[in-house]
């Protein structure tokens, strides 16, 4: 099976029509048949699902940067379940899940292994991304995360961070938002849902090991998600984007409202979109009409507690201090708005 | 060619010599000195085509192992202790794979309380975790069981440990016979992967199973197992021809002919009892040996064969299952069922306590006429335990048991330990 599947085309919408006003080059890719449709149809994720459409795009991109000369690993997950439920894969590329906290490390392995063979004159230049959930990335599988930026190892490690442990239930992990319900943060007693803390905000923690690049971005804005992704390729040593993946089952959200929802993190500056290099800040997307963090936490089922007959006032406005102080330190505002 | 070398050299040199892809390693005693002198072979350019990768733990150790595996790369790490317990959910994933990685265990004692000698606790408590476990009797094998084991794995597509003494091997000066690579180049053959991660044949590693096929490739594993009971003596055959020594197997007998009373252990400890042996044999006594080489898979019917004719057996073994008794002796006691042998549990040697041939002698004569327990541990300090004991009926705040243990046992009589 070694040639691709192509896409079967069969979407018409808003993306096509606006495609038409563009250059050819810089159309999206979706509407392209020639795309190597990595993850292919006919997996089993949720409708409306954030992770999946955000692989889609990343892994795309990463095999059309390149020539497809891609392997991957990916942590256990949502992901991983619903795109491997046995005898059955979506996965058009040579692809390895081991465990969910150990991801990094068995993409080190791969990368040592092409490098060996490739001195050996046994093998390609074949390049390897690592992927997980947040749960797989910031909780369980941090350790070997960082002692791969540390050796900076040849890997692009993507991180779908849909804000918890959403394949089994709900749970919180590291990356659940301040006042956020799920199963292990319920909306009880006097500080509902998940307890404010200092965060844990990894991209920030991937700069700090200087590695040659760290990214953010969302499903809202893909053109940005697959530049990203393309730059990553172009680079070697240990490279990480953390993406931003709405998941409506544990948000609370319509599934229709997956794109609208990252769209809102991003505006609201809940979730900063940035790029760095070697640890230092190199550009972000604008803001370009701010929004107040309502916007975002409102139809959200999994702040419901937040509004109502008394709204928390108080905790909405400690999470909007969190949204400023985002945009302070990235600078998220564009001159417009500014 | 013969040289005298630290056991975890002889180690290093051996793996070399099978031109391994990548390794991967975190320090721990007493297994780092192994993958020191591999690291320096890489660095210093004597050992080509090698990535020699610092991880930052054993679990990672072994997930780099996993990738680098099933990237098609010959792969080796080092572990023992505490260090294979930290990496136990990549060790079964590595098996459930079918990857053959080939990993040192420098056998040694699982805390608390914790302890830096020589047992086989760790390895042991591994024996259902899908690898094939080799035990070395002295340096010269371990060496040997290396070379053996990378052709093992890669044949049936499975990881070997290879176990050896924490120590009592990895640290002991002895001669050993250095094979030259010709040699290994002529046993071993480049591997050649069962699976592998390849851009021009895409495959999907590692996917879910339901209880629609679980079973079904659990029990492959089990079938390995049973095609490396096969494979494992013929592998030593094999070596034979090529370096002209016995090395590995799946048991070995001394001087059982006519034995009334065999001794079944693993690791060093079987040279100090082979010489104990001896010497009751000259006292008269009819008693012989039978080392396990082979602990996973393990030799049932081989084992069987060779208490045939004895009336009784000794399983003296460094681990201790808790709360029934001994690892290797539940495992023998399988193997004689029906046979109408009287079989005796010595758990001895924890956390390095010496074996001495005065302690083993005496036991072995308890054994001859019958009179052991069923479980027994050797050279036990009863006074200390017993006392101990007593505290604990006596009051409820008794404080760390280990802590006051100590203090029963006292600074000098610790050391003679």
């Amino acid at each position: 099976m070694s040639a691709l599947q192509t896409v079967k085309f069969y979407q018409t919408g808003t993306f096509t029509v606006g495609n038409r006003l563009l250059a050819p080059e810089e159309r999206s890719v979706q509407a392209n048949m020639q795309r190597t449709n990595s993850l292919n149809s006919g997996h089993r994720a949720c409708q409306g699902c954030g992770e999946a459409l955000g692989a889609r795009y990343a892994i795309d991109a990463a095999m059309n940067a390149t020539n497809r000369q891609l392997i991957a690993a990916n942590a256990t997950g949502c992901l991983e379940v619903f795109s491997t439920p046995y005898p059955e894969t979506s996965w058009q590329i040579p692809w390895i899940h081991s465990l969910f906290g150990n991801t990094a490390a068995v993409a080190t392995g791969i990368a040592a292994a092409i490098k060996v063979k490739k001195q050996k004159g046994q093998g390609q230049d074949v390049c390897v991304v690592a992927q997980g959930g947040d749960g797989g990335t910031t909780d369980i599988g941090f350790g070997c995360l960082s002692g791969m930026f540390e050796r900076n190892d040849d890997v692009l490690y993507i991180c779908y961070d849909n804000g918890g442990y959403m394949n089994t239930g709900v749970q919180r992990s590291s990356a659940t938002p301040s006042a956020a319900r799920t199963a292990t943060t319920m909306p009880l007693g006097p500080e509902p849902g998940n307890p404010f803390g200092q965060g844990k905000f990894v991209p920030a923690i991937a700069m700090a090991h200087e590695i040659p690049y760290v990214a953010t971005a969302t499903v809202a804005d893909l053109r940005d998600l697959e530049n990203k992704v393309t730059k990553a390729m172009s680079l070697r040593g240990a490279r990480y984007i953390h993406i931003l993946v709405p998941c409506p089952l544990g948000w609370g959200t319509a599934s229709h409202d997956t794109i609208r929802m990252a769209r809102l993190a991003k505006e609201t500056g809940i979730f900063p979109v940035f790029e760095a290099e070697h640890g230092e800040l190199k550009s972000a997307l604008a803001i370009r009409r701010p929004l107040p963090v309502e916007e975002y936490l409102r139809p959200q089922k999994r702040f419901a507690h937040l509004f109502g007959k008394n709204p928390a006032v108080e905790t909405i406005a400690r999470i909007q201090a969190q949204a400023d102080k985002n945009i302070r330190r990235y600078g998220l505002l564009s001159k417009e708005a500014a | 060619m013969l040289k005298q070398c630290e056991g975890s050299h002889a180690v290093a040199e051996a793996v070399a010599l099978c031109r391994p892809e990548v390794i991967c390693a975190y320090p721990i005693s007493p297994q780092t000195h192994i993958v020191e002198g591999i690291g320096e072979m890489v660095k210093s350019g004597e050992l080509k085509d090698c990535e020699f990768i610092n991880v930052e733990s054993e679990f990672a150790a072994m997930s780099v192992a996993i990738g680098s595996s099933a990237a098609g790369a010959r792969t080796y790490t080092a572990t023992a202790s505490q260090g294979l317990l930290y990496m136990v959910e990549a060790v079964y994933n590595a098996s459930g794979l079918g990857l053959p990685i080939v990993m040192t265990v420098a056998n040694r004692a699982i805390g608390a309380p914790i302890n830096i000698w020589n047992d086989h606790s760790d390895s042991l408590s591994q024996r259902d975790c899908g690898w094939v476990q080799l035990f070395a009797e002295t340096n010269q094998e371990a060496l040997d069981l290396h070379i053996q084991a990378f052709k093992l794995a890669e044949e049936i597509s499975l990881p070997v440990m290879v176990c050896m003494d924490g120590f009592i091997l990895t640290h002991a000066y002895e001669r050993v016979d250095m094979p030259t690579q010709e040699q290994v180049d002529a046993f071993l053959p480049p591997y050649e992967p069962r699976q592998v991660l390849d851009v021009n044949e895409p495959v999907s590693i590692g996917a879910m199973v339901g209880p629609e096929a679980f079973m079904e490739v659990r029990y492959l594993a089990h079938a390995k197992q049973m095609q490396a009971l096969e494979r494992i003596p013929q592998l030593a055959a094999e070596f034979k021809s090529v370096f002209g020594r016995e090395s590995g197997g799946l048991i070995r007998s001394y001087r059982t002919e006519d034995a009334e009373t065999i001794v079944i252990a693993m690791g060093s400890v079987l040279g100090t009892i082979k010489d104990t042996v001896d010497e009751m044999r000259e006292a008269g006594h009819k008693i012989g040996v039978l080392g396990i080489t082979s602990f996973r898979p393990f030799p049932l019917v081989e084992v069987a064969a060779a208490l045939k004719h004895c009336k009784r057996f000794v399983v003296l073994e460094k681990s201790l299952a808790v709360g029934i008794g001994g690892i290797v002796a539940t495992n023998v006691r399988m193997a004689v069922t029906g046979m109408g042998l009287k079989g005796y549990t010595v758990v001895a040697g924890l956390g390095g306590r010496a074996i001495t041939m005065k302690s083993l002698t005496g036991l072995f004569e308890k054994a001859g006429r019958d009179e052991l327990d069923p479980v027994n541990f050797l050279d036990l300090d009863w006074k200390v335990v017993n006392k101990q004991l007593e505290r604990e009926r006596e009051k409820r705040r008794t404080g760390p048991a280990a802590e006051a243990m100590l203090r029963d046992v006292g600074a000098v009589a610790a050391r003679n330990y």
